[in-house]
């Protein structure tokens, strides 16, 4: 981001200050009241003590180790899903003039409204006859075919040369060949952004997960802090705020490394 | 073969959009049109009975007016914020870098979380707000909360907090954008800073602004999760949202017939804004 504009008043550099301490002090609290004994909850003393207690206490009231689990299968499966159908629907949108493309593109970005839970209802339905209620599969795949990464890729693979496809074709390759020796490796840049959107999406989200499953073994990071959080299980401040704060850092740790990157991506996601 | 190939590749991805995305939208109108069926009672068509019970149904235009009031309440104000962050990260502000971190850093978290952390900012006595309440003013005690009056409020106030970060960033990349030679020419003039963001800037950002306002529109139908841990809708509903009564009528209430019904309204709801949305892109109005 470059360095444009000019340096603000004086009275405004404060303002701008003020609101991002103000931003920050939600979650500064957070992590006050998770390293202090509960005493400490609403008493500010720079001196007060310090402890992990919080932090094994939360460990111990909810299987954390399995919703980390369940959370690290359920995203690394839905990208890895993601990437490949993508890729394929992608490819086929952006180089293929097959019949009826343009109908089947409509219905495809059809699903950038109407995501998986607005449709809570049904899809439930639709698992149960399947069978895949309460699996880690049911949550993730009303998410794989992505319209959101096939519309990226779709508009990424558009501005590859087609020289470039020529000359691979010449050397001998298939079509998938010339897919995964040119237009992939091209399109990382790409690949990385969505890569970005979908583990954060994934790693945050509750609705559907919390509809379609109903045991430890297989409900996520966000299910288990909603359980564990919820006011009637009794948990104190310090507790709840050692969980919430395990359960958010591998993301906010990474994107504290990858700021640039994470905001770049979000954007890309939100102009679509 | 082209037409195979491109078939081919298509496939696999729209046998799962058309499973759980065009068929359980069209289940839906379906399912809307039938009543909910029992052990004793089977399903049975309907017509628009679940409609009219719709319609007659006090809850039903409750959540649908605090989602109105949620949406008015939010995005406007998270807008104005996000424009006011953008302009300063913008500027050559000292440490800008740590700022916009701030600003951003709520985007990331789940909406969970972040309940879980407001939960207590509110919660009566000993929460943060009744404390410095008590300390400032001498307040006392109010369930924040429990309290239909503030209960939407204070929603709103989280929900803010949350987004204000997420719409930052598409204004600063219009503001990153505009030429930097307006500016210098302004100054020239003489221009004070107000009027510059006032005569050029805040028109300049118009597009950015009505592309953001739609989809934000369209996001706040889908923020619900907060719901779950700070209130569950209550008290008597004061704070519910159409997607969370939604959940409640199919999997609290077992009537899946008439969530089939809630959920054509909210489709229906989204498809307009979607109307809305095309017709920016078709005006070419929105941000490049």
């Amino acid at each position: 981001m470059t360095a444009a504009g000019r340096r603000a008043p004086l009275l405004e550099t404060a303002a701008a200050w003020l609101l991002a301490v103000l931003w920050l002090s939600p979650l500064l609290y957070a992590f006050w009241a998770a390293f202090h004994p509960v005493a400490y909850a609403t008493r500010f003393e720079l001196f007060a003590p310090l402890t992990l207690e919080n932090f094994a206490r939360a460990w111990t009231y909810a299987p954390f180790p399995r919703h980390f689990l369940n959370t690290v299968m359920l995203v690394t499966m839905i990208l890895a899903a993601q990437l490949v159908l993508c890729t394929l629907a992608g490819y086929a949108f952006a180089r293929f003039d097959f019949a009826g493309r343009d109908v089947a593109f409509g219905l495809v970005l059809v699903q950038l409204l109407i995501m998986p839970e607005v449709l809570i209802v049904e899809n439930y339905r639709i698992m149960s006859r399947l069978g895949l209620v309460d699996t880690i599969l049911g949550i993730g795949l009303p998410y794989m075919a992505s319209a959101f990464g096939i519309f990226l890729l779709r508009q990424t693979f558009k501005t590859v040369p087609r020289e470039l496809e020529d000359a691979a074709r010449v050397e001998g390759c298939s079509f998938l060949g010339v897919l995964w020796r040119v237009y992939v490796p091209l399109a990382r840049p790409t690949y990385l952004a969505y890569g970005l959107v979908s583990v954060s999406y994934h790693w945050n989200n509750f609705l559907w997960p919390l509809v379609i499953t109903n045991t430890v073994e297989t409900r996520p990071l966000t299910v288990g802090l909603a359980i564990f959080g919820a006011p009637e299980s009794g948990v104190d401040w310090g507790v709840i705020s050692a969980g919430t704060i395990m359960a958010v850092a591998p993301l906010l740790v990474a994107f504290l490394l990858f700021q640039r990157q994470f905001m770049q991506s979000f954007m890309q996601a939100g102009i679509k | 073969m082209k037409h195979v190939y491109g078939w081919l590749l298509l496939t696999p991805a729209a046998i799962l959009l058309v499973g759980f995305t065009h068929y359980p939208a069209a289940a839906t109108l379906f399912d809307s049109l039938f009543s909910t069926g029992t052990v004793v009672r089977p399903s049975r068509f309907v017509g628009i009975g679940n409609y009219a019970a719709l319609a007659d149904d006090p809850i039903f235009w409750q959540v649908l007016g605090n989602n109105f009031w949620f949406a008015l309440g939010t995005i406007p104000t998270s807008m104005t914020i996000a424009m006011l962050m953008a302009i300063w990260v913008n500027d050559r502000l000292p440490a800008r870098a740590l700022a916009r971190m701030a600003y951003f850093t709520p985007t990331v978290l789940p909406m969970i979380a972040v309940a879980n952390l407001w939960l207590f900012f509110y919660t009566p006595q000993i929460g943060l707000l009744d404390q410095i309440n008590a300390a400032l003013f001498n307040a006392p005690s109010h369930n924040w909360l429990g309290d239909p009056r503030t209960v939407l409020a204070c929603t709103m106030v989280m929900v803010i907090w949350k987004e204000a970060g997420f719409f930052m960033i598409f204004y600063l990349a219009a503001l990153q954008s505009l030429p930097p030679e307006l500016e210098e020419a302004a100054r020239m003039d003489g221009a004070s800073r107000w009027y510059f963001f006032r005569r050029v800037t805040f028109p300049l950002l118009m597009p950015t602004t009505l592309f953001v306002l739609v989809n934000a529109t369209i996001n706040s139908f889908k923020l619900v999760d907060h719901l779950f841990i700070l209130t569950k809708g209550g008290p008597d509903n004061a704070s519910s949202l159409l997607l969370y009564y939604i959940y409640q009528v199919a999997f609290s209430f077992f009537d899946t017939a008439y969530a089939s019904t809630l959920t054509v309204v909210l489709l229906l709801l989204l498809a307009g804004l979607a109307l809305v949305q095309f017709q920016l892109i078709e005006r070419r109005v929105h941000y490049r």
